[in-house]
C-alpha cells in the first residue's frame, strides 16, 4: 500500500513537473527588455549600480514592503513567546578572542558594502546581514548579553530605519508619487535610506537570536 | 573546464538538496542545508550574479544556518532524551 502511494506520488510529480516544462518553454518572449529599460534610466535614479537602482528607485515599493515584512516576523516571534537563554559556560575558550578579532573586521567589511552599493554589488541587506552576524558572534562568545524582551534601544532602532525610509516616501508623494526622487537628489536618498535600513535590518536580524526570556521565566 | 565545474557544481547542488531533504537527522539536515547554500552562492557567482551570491552568502546561508542551529539547539534542550535529534 505505501508503495503503491509512493509511486503514485513520484508519478504525479513527474506529470507536474513535465507540465511546468512545457507552460515554461510555451512562455511568449518578454515584450518588454526591462535591462534595457533600466540602463537607459539609470543615469537618473542617482546610482550607478543597476540592481541598486532597481531595488532602491524603480522597484523601491517592493524593498519598502520586505522591510515590513522583516518587521512583522519579528513582531510574531515577540507575540509566540521568546525561548530560554542558552546554557552558559560551555564555550570554547578560543571563540571570544576569534570574536574580538573578527567583530571590527566585519564591521569595517558592512560600512564598505553599505558604501559600495551605489556604484558596484552590496547594499544596505548584506551590509545589515553581515552586522547581524557580527553581533551574533559576540553573543555565541558571551560578550554580548542577550537583550530582554522590553529593551528600548534595539526597538527603536528596528523601528527608526523603517521610519526614516517611510518618512522619505510619504515627503515624496508631493512629488507625483510614493518613492519618486527628483533626480538630482536621488543619489543622497537613496543613501540615507540604505544607511538607515543598514541599522534597522542589522538591529532586527540580530535580535531573531538575541531576544531571550529572561532567566527567572524558565 | 568550467563546464566540468559547472556539471559537478549541478551535481553537488542537487545531491545536497536531496541530503538535506533525506537524511532523518535534524543536525545534520542542518549543516547540508548550509552547505547547499554556499554551493548555491557558487552558482549565482558562476551566473554572473554577485549581488544575489553576496545575499545567498549572508542571509541565505549564514543567518538562516545559524538561526536553524539554534532552533535545533532549543529544541534539543526541550528533549535532552533525544541525543541525535531524530524526531
Amino acid at each position: 500500500m505505501k508503495t503503491l502511494w509512493r509511486s503514485l506520488t513520484v508519478i504525479a510529480l513527474l506529470g507536474l513537473a513535465a507540465a511546468l516544462l512545457v507552460a515554461v518553454l510555451g512562455l511568449p518572449p518578454a515584450p518588454v527588455k526591462l535591462a534595457g529599460e533600466v540602463a537607459a534610466k539609470l543615469g537618473a535614479s542617482g546610482v550607478s549600480h543597476p540592481v541598486t537602482a532597481v531595488l532602491l528607485n524603480f522597484r523601491g515599493y517592493d524593498t519598502f514592503l520586505e522591510v515590513a515584512v522583516l518587521i512583522i516576523a519579528l513582531l510574531g516571534m515577540l507575540a509566540a513567546g521568546l525561548p530560554p537563554p542558552p546554557p552558559t559556560g560551555s564555550r570554547n575558550a578560543m571563540l571570544p578572542t576569534l570574536a574580538r578579532l573578527a567583530v571590527p573586521l566585519m564591521v569595517l567589511a558592512a560600512v564598505y558594502l553599505l558604501w559600495a552599493g551605489a556604484f558596484r554589488p552590496g547594499g544596505a541587506f548584506q551590509a545589515a546581514a553581515v552586522l547581524a552576524a557580527a553581533a551574533v558572534l559576540l553573543h555565541l562568545a558571551e560578550i554580548l548579553a542577550p537583550w530582554p524582551r522590553d529593551r528600548r534601544g534595539p526597538r527603536l532602532a528596528i523601528a527608526g530605519g523603517f521610519l526614516l525610509f517611510l518618512a522619505i516616501a510619504a515627503a515624496l508623494l508631493a512629488n507625483g508619487g510614493l518613492l519618486r526622487y527628483p533626480p538630482e537628489h536621488a543619489g543622497l536618498l537613496i543613501v540615507l535610506i540604505e544607511s538607515g535600513l543598514t541599522v534597522s535590518l542589522a538591529v532586527n536580524l540580530a535580535a531573531f537570536f538575541l531576544l531571550r526570556a529572561p532567566e527567572e521565566q524558565r | 573546464m568550467s563546464t566540468a565545474f559547472d556539471l559537478l557544481l549541478a551535481a553537488a547542488l542537487l545531491w545536497s538538496a536531496w541530503r538535506t531533504l533525506a537524511t532523518p537527522q535534524i543536525g545534520r539536515a542542518v549543516i547540508l542545508f548550509i552547505v547547499f547554500g554556499l554551493l548555491l552562492t557558487l552558482a549565482w557567482a558562476r551566473l554572473d550574479a554577485p549581488d544575489i551570491a553576496l545575499a545567498e552568502a549572508a542571509i541565505g546561508a549564514g543567518l538562516t544556518g545559524a538561526l536553524l542551529l539554534d532552533a535545533v539547539a532549543a529544541l534539543r534542550a526541550r528533549r535532552p532524551d533525544d541525543e541525535e535529534g531524530q524526531s
